[in-house]
């Protein structure tokens, strides 16, 4: 293993993990929940009556921070590599994994390990060791 | 004031998410290369938003209605089960394939990428793919928890 001096960026990584940190302390002390995205996502698909609106303003936060960073900074593009058959592939697998899972990477990853939970900690190795063995076959097996 | 909290919430997130880097597939993929050049970055983001979410849980966890008057409603399932451990492999073969997960996904869509819309769209696919087979486990096996 060697470290990519390059692309290593640890205070911009600190300055924004406070930031997600802070809005699941938001999320927590004034709503109650969890800031889980998948969960949030996925409770749009299972319409209930008043339940609805607060989902939909997470959403369309997230959606719209992009257009909000702009006003103070240049957008930085994101690099997409993978083809849209790949792309295709995981979202089937991240959409259906999230939900059998009941969280991803703020669920489980923040909010989870946040709270000391013993199943987010199962999840979250799960989810990062199962991510990087399909990157080292992918990478260095397959060569793609 | 629940929805404008959560519309604010979302934001904060999302800014988050675009400062660390993590709205960018090929950083992500950075990270989970740890036989290539290994960039650590996502293990500060994580370390950054757990040491706030930390003292935030501990306060939120002695509380019986949020700041706000909503209910309190935090996960108390303790069982680790196969649906935990199968469901999160999906999730992280997902992740390793395309860098992208649900957050991530949804802000680079924010910035107007076809390939993210591509991948949202499958995502939420696979999501109601889980709805649809929740359901029908319901409606033929009744008694089921």
């Amino acid at each position: 293993m060697s470290i990519d001096w390059n692309h290593f960026t640890p205070l911009a990584a600190l300055a924004g993990g406070v930031l997600i940190g802070i809005s699941a302390a938001m999320f927590a002390l004034l709503n109650g929940r969890i800031a889980g995205i998948s969960g949030v996502l996925g409770g749009l698909l299972r319409p209930t009556k008043g339940d609805m609106a607060w989902r939909i303003a997470f959403v369309l936060g997230l959606v719209g921070a992009p257009l909000v960073y702009v006003l103070f900074a240049a957008l930085p593009k994101p690099q997409i590599d993978a083809s849209y058959g790949a792309l295709i592939l995981a979202g089937l697998l991240v959409g259906i994994g999230t939900r059998y899972g009941s969280g991803c990477t703020s669920g489980h990853g923040v909010c989870g390990l946040s709270r000391l939970s013993p199943r987010s900690l199962v999840a979250t190795a799960a989810f990062m060791g199962a991510g990087f063995v399909t990157v080292f076959v992918t990478r260095h097996l397959l060569g793609l | 004031m629940i929805v404008f909290a959560s519309l604010l919430a979302g934001l904060v997130f999302g800014l988050g998410l675009i400062v660390s880097g993590m709205a960018n597939p090929a950083k992500v993929l950075g990270f989970l290369d740890v036989a290539g050049t290994w960039d650590p970055s996502l293990a500060f983001v994580m370390g950054g938003a757990i040491a706030v979410g930390m003292v935030a849980f501990a306060v939120a966890g002695r509380r019986t209605a949020s700041l706000l008057g909503a209910e309190m409603r935090l996960p108390s399932a303790r069982h680790i089960d196969r649906r935990l451990v199968a469901g999160s492999v999906l999730f992280g073969i997902g992740w390793g394939i395309a860098g992208f997960c649900p957050g991530p996904g949804l802000v680079s869509l924010g910035m107007g990428e076809v390939k993210a819309l591509v991948f949202v769209a499958a995502m939420l696919a696979g999501m109601g793919a889980f709805e649809f087979f929740e359901r029908r486990n319901r409606l033929t096996v009744p008694h089921a928890a």
